[in-house]
Parts: C-alpha cells; sequence; structure tokens
C-alpha cells in the first residue's frame, strides 16, 4: 500500500462553544481521491480550510507530505491547490490573466504552455480572453478547477467541484480527474452532494455529521453495513440520526 | 520573502488598473481636485504674505507632501480590500504566499501611486501657481520616504482592523489617516498646538517630517534633528505594526475570520 500523503490526527475545531469538527482523524493515501460526504454544517468545509491552513485548528494536527503544515506551510502548500463553487477571482482580470496570477505565485516555469494545456483540458479557449465578471457560472466554476490543475498540484482539495457545471463539463471533469490521478499519482479530497459522482469518483469515503466521523470505508461497504442498496439512503439515514454512531466495516 | 509571489500581486494589481479607468482616476482626482481648491485659497490668503512670508509655498508643499503620507497608506489599505471585494482572500492565503509578502506587495504598489499623484500634484502645482516642490532641494527625498513609511505604518494599521473586524470598519480606509492629521502639523507649526497634544505630535513621524519641511523653507538649513526622530519613530511604529499584523493575521486564522471576511 502506497504511503499516506495526507494526516489528519484527532483535528478539533472550536469557534467558542460551537465544535465544528470535533476529533477527526483519517489518512489519504498516494493517487486516492477520498469522498468527504455531510449535510450542511457537518464541517466539510471547515476541515478543508483547516487543511489549507486557513483556518487553525484548536487541537490536532495536519501533515502532508510527512510534514506539520503549521512549521512547514509554503513547502507544502506549494505542492497543493483547491477549488470551491465558494470562492471567487478577481472579477475585473481576464481568465489568462487571472491564471498567471497563480502561476507566478507558486512559483511556476514555463507560464504560458502550462496555460496553453489547461485551458486546452479545461475547454476553456473560446473564453479565455474574456473578463471574469462575464463568465456564465459554469464557466467561472472551470476557472476555478483550471486554477486548482494548473499549478500541478500533488493534493488537491476539491469542494463540489462540479456543482454548477452541465452534464457533459461535468463528466469530462470527473473524467480529467481521475486521468491526473492515474497519470501523475494525484491525491484527492473530494466532497459533493451528488451520491452518484462520489460514488463513482471515490476509492473510500469518510462520512461527517456534526463534526465527527460516524461511518468511513468504500461506498460498498458503507452501504452494506446500513444495509441499503443507495448511498443517498445512507446519506438521509444518518443525516437524520441524531445520535450517529461510528460505523467503519 | 519570494519575489515571484510579490511580483504576482503587482501583476495583479497592475491588470486591475489597466482596465478600469475608474481606479485610475480616483488615484489622481482626489489630490487635484485639493491642490486646485486650497491652491486658489492660498492665493487669496497670499495678499497676508507680509505677516508669513512664504506662505505659498509653506502650504502648497504640506498639500503635496500630505498627499505622499495618504496615497502610501491608501496603496496598502485599498489593495487589501480589492481582494475582499473580489472574494480572493482565500485563493492568496490558500498559496504559499506570506503575509510578510503580502504586505511587501501592497507597499510596493504603494510607492507607484504615491508616484502617479506626485507627478500630477507637482505638475499641477506648477501650472497653475507656478510652485515648485523642488525649491525644497534634496531634502525632498528623506521626507516623502519618512512620509511614505508613515502611509505605510497607518495602512497596515488599518488593514490588521479590517482583516479582524471585517467590512463594518471599511470606512477606516478612508478615514484613520485623518485622525492623524491634526498631530502631524501639515498646515501649520507645531508650537500652535496645545502643550498636552505637542507631546502626543513629537511621537508622531510625519509631524518631524512638516516641521523640518517649515524649517527648510525658512532658514534653509537642513533639520538634521527632526529627521532622526522621523526615521527613528518610524522604524519602531513600522517594525512593532507588521509584527502586530502577523498576529492579528494569526489571530483571525484562529478565529475563522480570513475565510469569512467579505461575506
Amino acid at each position: 500500500m502506497s504511503e499516506p500523503i495526507v494526516q489528519v490526527l484527532n483535528l478539533t475545531k472550536r469557534f467558542g462553544s460551537f465544535t465544528a469538527v470535533d476529533g477527526v482523524s483519517f489518512e489519504i493515501r498516494k493517487g486516492e481521491i477520498l469522498g468527504l460526504l455531510g449535510p450542511n454544517g457537518a464541517g466539510k468545509t471547515t476541515t478543508i480550510q483547516m487543511l489549507l491552513g486557513l483556518v487553525t485548528p484548536t487541537s490536532g494536527e495536519v501533515k502532508m507530505f510527512g510534514l506539520p503544515l503549521d512549521r512547514h506551510r509554503e513547502e507544502i502548500l506549494g505542492k497543493v491547490n483547491f477549488s470551491s463553487t465558494y470562492v471567487s477571482m478577481p472579477q475585473a482580470l481576464t481568465v489568462e490573466e487571472n491564471l498567471w496570477v497563480v502561476a507566478r505565485l507558486y512559483g511556476m516555469d514555463r507560464i504560458a504552455s502550462r496555460i496553453d494545456d489547461v485551458v486546452k483540458q479545461m475547454e476553456m479557449e473560446e473564453f479565455r480572453t474574456k473578463v471574469t465578471r462575464k463568465l456564465s457560472s459554469g464557466q467561472m466554476t472551470r476557472l476555478g478547477l483550471a486554477k486548482a490543475f494548473l499549478t500541478e498540484p500533488q493534493v488537491l482539495f476539491l469542494d463540489e467541484p462540479t456543482a454548477s457545471l452541465d452534464p457533459d463539463i461535468a463528466d469530462k471533469t470527473r473524467s480529467l480527474i481521475k486521468e491526473i490521478r492515474r497519470t501523475a499519482g494525484l491525491t484527492v479530497l473530494y466532497t459533493s452532494h451528488n451520491m452518484r459522482e462520489m460514488e463513482a469518483m471515490s476509492d473510500r469515503i469518510i462520512f461527517l455529521q456534526r463534526g465527527r466521523i460516524v461511518a468511513e470505508g468504500t461506498a460498498e461497504a458503507i452501504k452494506a453495513v446500513h444495509g441499503e442498496t443507495d448511498l443517498e439512503e445512507v446519506f438521509l439515514k444518518l443525516a437524520r440520526d441524531q445520535s450517529a454512531g461510528v460505523s467503519r466495516p | 520573502m519570494k519575489l515571484h509571489r510579490i511580483t504576482a500581486l503587482l501583476y495583479r494589481h497592475m491588470c486591475l488598473y489597466k482596465r478600469s479607468f475608474p481606479r485610475v482616476l480616483e488615484i489622481i482626482y482626489w489630490p487635484f481636485v485639493d491642490l486646485v481648491i486650497w491652491g486658489f485659497i492660498t492665493l487669496y490668503l497670499q495678499q497676508f504674505k507680509e505677516a508669513l512670508p512664504n506662505f505659498v509655498v509653506f502650504f502648497l508643499g504640506a498639500l503635496i507632501l500630505w498627499d505622499v503620507l495618504f496615497r502610501a497608506q491608501q496603496g496598502v489599505t485599498i489593495s487589501f480590500l480589492e481582494e475582499i471585494w473580489s472574494r480572493n482572500l482565500m485563493n492568496l492565503f490558500a498559496s504559499p504566499l506570506t503575509p510578510g509578502e503580502f504586505l511587501a506587495a501592497t507597499m510596493t504598489l504603494s510607492v507607484g501611486k504615491v508616484l502617479v499623484v506626485s507627478c500630477v500634484t507637482v505638475l499641477a502645482a506648477f501650472a497653475f501657481y507656478s510652485f515648485n516642490v523642488f525649491v525644497l532641494g534634496l531634502s525632498l527625498i528623506p521626507f516623502v520616504l519618512n512620509l511614505i513609511i508613515m502611509g505605510w505604518c497607518i495602512g497596515v494599521l488599518t488593514t490588521g482592523l479590517i482583516m479582524r473586524y471585517g467590512q463594518e470598519v471599511e470606512v477606516l480606509a478612508w478615514g484613520l489617516v485623518f485622525l492623524f492629521q491634526p498631530i502631524s502639523c501639515v498646515f501649520y507649526p507645531m508650537s500652535v498646538l496645545p502643550v498636552w497634544l505637542q507631546a502626543i505630535a513629537q511621537m508622531n513621524p510625519a509631524a518631524h517630517v512638516f516641521e523640518g519641511m517649515r524649517a527648510v523653507i525658512a532658514t534653509g538649513v537642513f533639520p538634521t534633528a527632526e529627521l532622526v526622530w522621523a526615521v527613528g519613530l518610524n522604524a519602531v511604529y513600522l517594525a512593532a505594526l507588521i509584527a502586530w499584523f502577523h498576529l492579528m493575521f494569526a489571530a483571525c486564522k484562529e478565529k475563522g475570520l480570513l475565510v469569512r471576511v467579505g461575506e
């Protein structure tokens, strides 16, 4: 089995008396796609924000590439990127200019050819010179994904990456993620509310409920443990169960 | 500190200004309007020049130099606000960019803004009032540098407060600097202040710059003591405020504010 690239150890985040993430531990191995499931407010986004160093954990530790994030932030974040439907990019810049800024932030070489590649991969040729504020929501999502792929990260955090994409582009995006995973050993943490997508994409799934892991394993194993044939049924069961205990197949 | 990350931010803001005429106009509009209005008032008051020799030079010189400080502060704070307005802070701080590099970029950008504004005001002062700011001679260089650093200090303070308390205090970006104006003794000597306020003004680097400017105009002698005070105070304030900004940044990450500012 390959080595863990991401290690999350007993991660907890409290905002005053509210506990957003409560003692969460998991690992993601090189080349693995881990799905993070849970209802709104379960702690998925806070977990990702802690993994990106944007929110400081109350306790616990995040390690990537064997290094603690709090002491090796620059080194780690240079090999990591993310995409979220909730994050925008400077609206007055063109798509290409925004990608240039990102490439320079990450200290990339051969920026022009790398931008050409990612624009082609994400089928963005027709709007690469367009000002970002004039993009549709789907195009904006593609720009967010292009920004994430551009820097050739080893670890990618994708927060609902296909939420506003049409089925064709969403399917191509999923294929691209799998292709990069196959060719470059990309490690991915993936959140989505689309259960079919989650099942198709994830090697393993973690289900968060009120900041805690309440289920963990492959989609098949989680369904089997809960006696369901559909992951959506498991989701509804776990999300509505106020006293959900941990189920690990 | 990596240069490529600083130039990335400079490039981002250059693209912004390249495509936004209102933003460019905003940089030069107010200094120009200020200069025109106060310049004509100065011309009117020139009839009292026997009571106050060099009045025009005092006043227009002060006006131009105050704008240096103001624009240096704006350069830092508005650059941060631009990131809030475009909901881009997460992209920046989830990258390897450090808070120090972010500040370095905004400070560099502010120098660019100061250069543009200074060109406009210096040319306008010459065109409208035949006023040549270079009568201040070489002393102009340390004066301007100190005002830029003082502007950075207020800019870092304002940015830290906006980061910590959110867009509710956004008005500080335009207002806080004017709290320092009365004790900067821009248009009048420090001696007109009440004694207790003079003690406070003594701790303000800008007050030493403007006192020095008046000394150069009145006596032609370079005010070394004033300059030493300004440099010393600026060095202490800038170091302290950068350290404070890093503490605020850490506090914002602790409270989860960095990802919520602008929402």
